[in-house]
């Protein structure tokens, strides 16, 4: 066993705390936690994406071996799950809202509704009584395309969203758009697919509920980034349960992407079952192809774009319309997504006078949507990307010097988005906060060696091989979000505000901190070590970070929207600077000096001109959390709370470039190279940031090559494995080369910018556009994702001429 | 009903009465106890639940578990040797080789048995060795880095001791 008694290594690469544990089998999710006389929960699940239950016989299920309990909705006392973000923030907005029950009870609106759930001593023996379960379906109409939903004679989903509407939002200028476009010299227009995805945490999710009938209590287990949020959600929104009577822990998650911070359907039937069962804790856990029909799916748009400007490169206009696809209810935040995560950002690094964006929210027979990876950022992103690239063609100018026309400069910081995208209807706006665009862009086309890329795809072209090249130069949003702005546009709702922190520094010198926000992988552990040891001074081996269990931890948000660095640490280090006041007020108690001459260098309280007075932090808790001899006033001790509200988001940038070679027989896309110049601030590791980049990449990619959710029109989930759905695998990519910009933001002290999400949303535009480049020798000018071999041959084939 | 049967795991003599539709992986992670094998899906393709059994790298869930009657299983609680982890071990928490570690565990004896037959593999039979395994969070860039790395340290003979625990 070595010591680690490094306190500096904030910035510093060092290996991750959590690792021993993961790389030795020791790990604990979910699946891992056994409990005395634990039961095991399977849910039924509809068979229809759209239908009317006329009724369920349970009566041979409950009769089978290990059968405990049998549940349908209408055994159920709860009410339906919350949907917690609205489309908000403009006026007179109205939200539509159906949100699932823990079981359906009427009728079920995507394959994939659990309409019963049986309760078993086994996992086995709950899966075979699901086969015994006879449901009386009657089969309605499906619909499953979000533009098609919305047309006259469309099957109708809900009777309270009238053409499956669930919302009509809208944001920016819309009378200077409209002027704008009519006026400009050039218009291009285009309708491109952002299509849906499967998150695929490689761990999917799970939940344990154990009620304890001796104190009226229940604790839930869940696969969760929220678990606070979800022990409020639960309690106020659908049990009925009161908030202090539930715990909730978060073990180790496997992976999570988004898909994990909602309220889902199984953790009320794990808290009512056990309930049921007289208190033995119920485990319910997800199969993969549960997974895919019943976990959130995410993107789903359907939009129009017309960008407009001037012959020589000036972006004048960007007006957007979309069709938003949220499934048969509503998510937990579903509505949020493609409005304020989504058309806010659509102006992307660029400063365009002129952009309006109206998005239409729509019911169909799908699983529900709501935040994966990026959420809403990757899909504007996409758009405005692809906008760039087609008014560039159209205007016959260089991509990157288009971009370059119409980046925001430098000194135009912090930026206020002139058509009110960053502004809610009450006034309440955020900026952006800091950026420098070109260096970055620069940086990565030196790189990839921009100028010598037609060269290069004239020699692939005598391979058979066409070659292209495709940029994105993006900006992200983190840090959600300002309390007040967030509440602004939510309408009083809204995912992620502010975050939480407590120390304690125990008798024996050792550090405790908790959090608020809720690790998937992205070392936390790690990171407030490094965080903490260099604002105490104390080794990091003195230091544990916990989370993830409501008892007794401050309400926390949780993680995700890249917020743990920029939020979440500043929780802790605020929480440190009241650490070290008190201490300090202390140290100059035990020093009989006043507390102003007391200077404090890492762990030594010291009188200032006196190096021989000194009291070490550790000396100070001893001291103080006996309070054998605290003064007056001063409570024992050393343990502090703090809450910190970030007052604007941060906006990491940068510009990535992916260039791809296409088999011109085959359609086949091979990835050959990818770069990505990232600008995140400041960096508390860059070792993580490193792999939080490379993650985020190969998602992104993914999407603009590979995975697709694919319906039927019948409602039918075609992709509804992993063998149907195209999980990127390692033999397709090449090496992942990163470089970096280094703009600290001054919205927090450590000038971090967060980078959970900053990969995917820059790489999926990167990579669509480096196979449009591809074809457009061949005429092509647009093609919609993923760009897989049957696409991108068949495109080939139909611009040649050919049968398609 | 149930049916008999007999395996070494992990170095160790086991007995075991398992349902004939039990999985391997099943009965290593409910009967055995041994949960760092996972389970990621249900088609056989992510590769979370990777073990050895007989020497070789085979997907415990396309097993079943009385398949597996008399035969030899190591699983990744068996790779480190006391305090000081396999070389593959050290390197996936040198190189940032995982971060939710949900697939590291099949990664790694994915690895263990790629490594066992080539001892200096290219990164392009690295990428193609661990192509049955799944990762959602790396990019696979670090996975590669580390086993790159692993096989390094393995032909030098000279993977210096690294404990767990700090």
């Amino acid at each position: 066993m070595t010591t680690d008694t490094t306190t500096d290594v904030l910035g510093a690469s060092i290996k991750r705390r959590e690792d021993p544990r993961f790389i030795t089998g020791e790990g604990n999710y979910l699946d891992d936690i056994k409990l005395a006389s634990m039961a095991h929960a399977a849910i039924l699940r509809s068979p229809y994406a759209h239908a009317r239950i006329r009724s369920i016989d349970t009566s041979a299920a409950k009769a089978m071996p290990g059968v405990l309990l049998v549940l349908t909705g209408a055994d159920i006392p709860y009410n339906p799950l919350p949907m917690a973000w609205p489309a908000g923030g403009a006026a007179g907005i109205q939200n539509n809202v159906n949100t699932p029950r823990a079981l359906a009870t009427d009728d079920v609106k995507w394959t994939g509704e659990g309409v019963a759930a049986v309760i078993a001593d086994t996992p086995a023996q709950a899966v075979d009584a699901l086969e015994a379960i006879e449901v009386d379906w009657e089969p309605l109409p499906t619909v499953v395309d979000a533009e098609k939903a919305t047309q006259p004679g469309a099957p109708q989903l809900h009777e309270n969203a009238p053409n499956n509407v669930v919302f009509e939002w809208n944001v920016g200028d819309k009378e200077g758009t409209d002027t704008a476009i009519e006026g400009a010299e050039v218009v291009v227009r285009q309708r491109v697919v952002n299509q849906r995805l499967i998150p695929n945490p490689m761990e999917t999710r799970g939940d344990i509920g154990w009620y304890n009938p001796g104190t009226d209590e229940y604790t839930v287990w869940m696969s969760s980034q929220t678990p606070h949020i979800q022990r409020l959600l639960l309690a106020a929104f659908v049990t009925g349960i009161p908030e202090h009577k539930i715990r909730v822990i978060s073990p180790d998650i496997g992976g999570a992407f988004g898909s994990k911070i909602f309220t889902y359907a199984d953790m009320p039937i794990v808290m009512l079952a056990s309930k049921l069962t007289g208190g033995r804790p119920v485990k319910w856990v997800e199969g993969r192809r549960e997974n895919y029909q019943s976990t959130i799916h995410g993107r789903d748009h359907i939009t129009y774009l017309e960008i407009a400007g001037t012959r020589d490169g000036e972006v004048t206009g960007l007006r957007v319309r979309t069709y938003a696809n949220l499934g048969g209810r509503l998510s937990t935040i579903g509505p949020g997504i493609p409005t304020t995560l989504y058309g806010r950002i659509l102006f992307g690094c660029y400063r365009i006078p002129n952009v309006y964006c109206e998005v239409t929210g729509v019911y169909t027979n799908t699983t529900f949507v709501d935040a994966y990876r990026g959420a809403g950022r990757p899909e504007a992103t996409y758009v405005i990307e692809r906008a760039m690239d087609l008014f560039a063609a159209e205007i016959g100018m260089d991509r990157a010097e288009v971009r370059r026309r119409n980046f925001i400069p430098p000194d135009a910081f912090p930026y206020d988005q002139p058509s009110g995208l960053l502004t809610a209807v009450n006034g309440s706006k955020i900026y952006v906060d800091s950026g420098n665009y070109e260096p970055a862009m620069d940086k990565a086309l030196a790189a990839v060696e921009y100028k010598g890329h037609e060269a290069r795809r004239a020699e692939a072209r005598t391979r058979g091989k066409l070659l292209g090249l495709g940029m994105s130069t993006y900006i992200e949003v983190c840090g959600v979000a300002p309390s007040k702005w967030i509440g602004a546009v939510g309408e009083g709702w809204g995912a992620a505000m502010w975050e939480s922190s407590n120390i304690k520094i125990h008798l024996t010198g050792k550090v405790v901190v908790t959090m608020g926000t809720q690790p998937q992988g992205q070392g936390h552990e790690t990171t407030y070590s490094q965080i903490i040891a260099h604002e105490l001074g104390v080794p990091l081996d003195d230091i544990v970070i916990q989370h993830s269990d409501t008892l007794g931890t401050p309400f926390g948000y949780g993680s995700y929207g890249s917020r743990t660095s920029n939020v979440g640490s500043h929780a802790a280090i605020k929480a440190a600077a009241k650490v070290k006041d008190k201490a300090r007020r202390y140290a100059a108690h035990m020093l009989e000096a006043s507390a102003d001459d007391i200077e404090i260098d890492g762990a030594n309280y010291r009188v200032k001109g006196s190096p021989d007075k000194v009291k070490t932090l550790q000396e100070i808790a001893f001291a103080l959390d006996l309070a054998f001899d605290a003064p007056e006033g001063m409570e024992p001790y050393l343990d502090e709370t703090a809450y910190y509200d970030t007052t604007n988001c941060t906006f990491p940038f940068g510009t990535h470039v992916a260039v791809v070679e296409i088999d011109e027989e085959t359609g086949e896309v091979e990835l050959v190279r990818y770069l990505a110049v990232d600008d995140v601030g400041n960096k508390i590791n860059p070792m993580i940031v490193a792999g939080q980049l490379h993650g985020g990449i190969a998602q992104g990619v993914g999407q603009a090559l590979w995975e697709g959710a694919i319906y039927g029109e019948d409602g039918q989930l075609l992709s509804g494995s992993m063998l149907d759905y195209a999980i990127p695998r390692a033999s397709w990519f090449p090496p992942l080369e990163l470089d970096e910009t280094v703009t600290p933001t001054d919205v927090n002290p450590l000038g971090v910018k967060g980078v959970g999400e900053a990969g995917t949303i820059a790489s999926t535009a990167a990579t669509a556009n480096a196979v449009i480049d591809a074809l457009s020798p061949l005429g092509v000018r647009h093609l919609d994702m993923p760009h897989t071999p049957q696409t991108v041959w068949r495109a080939i084939q139909a611009a040649k001429g050919g049968r398609a | 009903m149930t049916q008999p049967i007999a395996l070494v795991v992990n170095g160790q003599r086991r007995e075991l009465q398992v349902e004939p539709r039990r999985l391997l992986v099943q009965v290593i992670r409910e009967e055995l106890d041994l949960t760092g094998t996972h389970v990621g899906c249900d088609t056989s393709q992510c590769g979370a639940c990777t073990v050895h059994v007989d020497g070789r790298a085979i997907k415990s869930c396309t097993m079943l578990a009385v398949q597996a009657d008399g035969c030899t299983v190591r699983t990744i609680e068996d790779m480190q040797d006391g305090d000081t982890l396999h070389p593959l071990q050290t390197a996936f928490w040198e190189k940032h080789g995982l971060q939710c570690g949900f697939c590291t565990p099949g990664m790694i004896m994915a690895a263990a048995d790629l490594l066992e037959h080539n001892q200096e593999p290219t990164d392009d039979e690295i990428r193609h060795a661990i192509e049955g395994n799944f990762c959602r969070c790396t990019g696979y860039h670090n996975i590669v880095a580390a086993i790159r790395e692993a096989a390094a340290t393995s032909r030098a003979g000279a993977a210096k001791p690294v404990t767990a625990g700090t």
